[in-house]
């Protein structure tokens, strides 16, 4: 299978590959996928004032998830909470050109979005963000 | 050193340059039929298959006439399942297999299932991908008419015991079929010997051309029957009509005679390379596992799981090396590789190997910048796992409720 260019250069250059401290309370983590299925996406976001300052990703998968990955932390620097909720599948088949077979890595990035976007938000819950 | 290296031999191989030679004048000057029985453009094809028949079955020591020349191995497994089954239903229509074999068998064999034209019995393979002997002797009934054994295995490169499931075959009257398409011209095949009576092989992968394999048909001790699958002009004795490819030909019988005379050379040096690949990428990665059998194995062969990793995306971090994996990634039909499956080896593992496949024209060079290659990306990839992160915090990763989509 032939790659496009945007996903041959999120492989060989990951944007804000690593990690968090899982347990700061400024940090949301989401981890989907399962090993036995070949991908597993970590996708953590520090957050300040409501707005996502930083973002980080490690992925076990084939190169078309590690770039939606990278990507997804590339897209979510710099949004807020509600604008982050907004990023959708498809906007990065769009953006990589994934072919068919690959959709299903994009769908994992968005997953893993709203996964660490829960998690940040099941830690704030009930408490004014921003104020730590 | 040239890029990109082909280190996927048990794919295809390229052609040696002295097979093409021999094939050049088959073309545009001797470009007869050989079924030409009148005139000299005939003969001199004829001719050339005739020469071509014999260096064939001097390799396998089988008689010029039990070759049987086909479109390739895919054609040669379909032919020896579906035609003794056709030619022998009378008997019986129990076939045993084994759960390893290609594809072109456990397809064949399904689809004479589905049919409801034959029973089929799929042995397990033990962890190192071999079948056991007692298992094909416990499995035959009254009504089985066909065991159907590989040589040695795409993937993982596993010789299977071909003499004793031969001897049991004989001893209980039930004929043997072999896919010897990754053995035959790397390892010596002794068809007498071995007491096989029907064996598939085929010619690009053994530094031939594409487009023509063989079907050894046994002649005597016992005279094999098969029917035919393509009908026409009764070419091969009746069994597999159609003109010959007599450049094809040439090629293939060509190759097999360098591939009789360099063997035990080749098996030498593929040997000492492969051992060498091996011994310096498991002496650098930690959790990387050997999958197939420690020895008794292709000599160009050579399969790893590297824990943590995907195997696709390490396809992709090493481009310029043409390699394989059993990544579901990888396959058209998206799951991981049922071999590595049928020998145990977890899911997660199967996802994560690596096929390397060396050949005649593979250079030292070629494996010290592979060598170099595979450790560095995994190494980066590893970086990059969550899983590999996981491990070394201590996290049991068996013990994870994964959100599974």
């Amino acid at each position: 299978m032939a790659y496009s260019d945007k996903v041959v250069d999120h492989f060989n250059n990951p944007r804000n590959m690593g990690s968090f401290k899982k347990d700061d309370a400024d940090v949301g983590t989401g981890m989907v996928g399962a090993p036995e299925c070949g991908d597993v996406m970590k996708l953590q976001i520090k957050v300040q004032n409501d707005t996502i300052v930083d973002a980080k990703f490690k992925t076990f998968g084939c190169g078309s998830a590690i770039a939606s990955s990278s990507l997804a932390t590339e897209w979510l620097k710099g949004k807020t909470i509600e604008e982050a909720q907004k990023i959708k599948n498809t906007d990065i088949v769009q953006e990589l050109n994934l072919p068919p077979v690959k959709i299903h890595c994009s769908v994992l990035a968005e997953d893993a979005i709203k996964a660490a976007l829960a998690d940040y938000q099941k830690k704030t819950d009930g408490q004014p963000t921003g104020t730590k | 050193m040239k890029l990109p290296i082909f280190l996927d031999n048990h794919s295809t191989t390229p052609m040696d340059p002295r097979v093409l030679e021999a094939m050049l004048p088959y073309f545009v000057e001797k470009f007869g039929n050989a079924a030409s029985r009148n005139h000299a453009f005939g003969w001199a094809a004829e001719e050339a298959v005739e020469q071509a028949r014999k260096q064939i079955a001097k390799l396998i020591k089988a008689d010029a006439k039990e070759i049987v020349f086909t479109s390739g191995a895919t054609e040669s497994d379909n032919l020896a399942l579906k035609g003794v089954l056709e030619m022998y239903k009378e008997k019986g229509t129990h076939i045993i297999t084994s759960s390893t074999e290609h594809r072109a068998v456990l397809d064949t064999a399904k689809s004479l299932e589905a049919k409801g034209l034959a029973t089929v019995t799929y042995l397990p393979v033990d962890k190192y991908g071999m079948v056991n002997p007692q298992d094909v002797q416990n499995a035959i009934t009254d009504k089985t008419i066909l065991i159907s054994i590989m040589l040695a295995n795409n993937e993982i490169g596993t010789i299977n015991p071909i003499q004793e499931i031969g001897k049991i075959a004989k001893s209980k009257g039930v004929l043997f079929h072999c896919d010897a398409t990754q053995g035959v011209g790397k390892i010596p095949v002794d068809v007498q010997a071995m007491g096989i009576d029907l064996m598939s092989f085929t010619s690009h992968k053994i530094y031939g051309p594409k487009g023509v394999g063989a079907l050894y048909v046994r002649k005597r001790n016992p005279r094999v029957r098969i029917a035919p699958q393509i009908d026409g002009g009764g070419h091969e004795r009746g069994m597999r009509s159609g003109t010959l490819p007599v450049p094809l030909i040439v090629g293939f019988g060509k190759a097999c005679e360098l591939c009789e005379q360099e063997m035990a050379a080749d098996t030498a040096r593929l040997t000492k390379m492969r051992d060498r690949l091996q011994a310096e990428i498991m002496a650098a990665l930690e959790e990387s596992y050997l999958n197939g059998h420690p020895t008794n194995r292709l000599p160009g062969n050579l399969n790893i799981s590297f824990a943590y990793v995907e195997g696709e995306s390490l396809l992709m971090g090493m481009k310029d090396i043409a390699l394989s994996s059993g990544s579901a990634c990888t396959s058209a039909t998206l799951e991981p590789s049922y071999v590595l499956r049928a020998l145990g080896v977890g899911t997660e593992l199967a996802h994560s190997s690596i096929r390397f496949g060396l050949g005649r024209f593979n250079t030292d060079d070629e494996i010290d910048y592979t060598t170099k290659k595979v450790i560095e990306v995994v190494t980066k990839l590893r970086e990059m796992s969550p899983l590999y992160e996981m491990a070394k915090e201590g996290v049991d990763l068996k013990s994870v409720q994964w959100a599974a989509h």
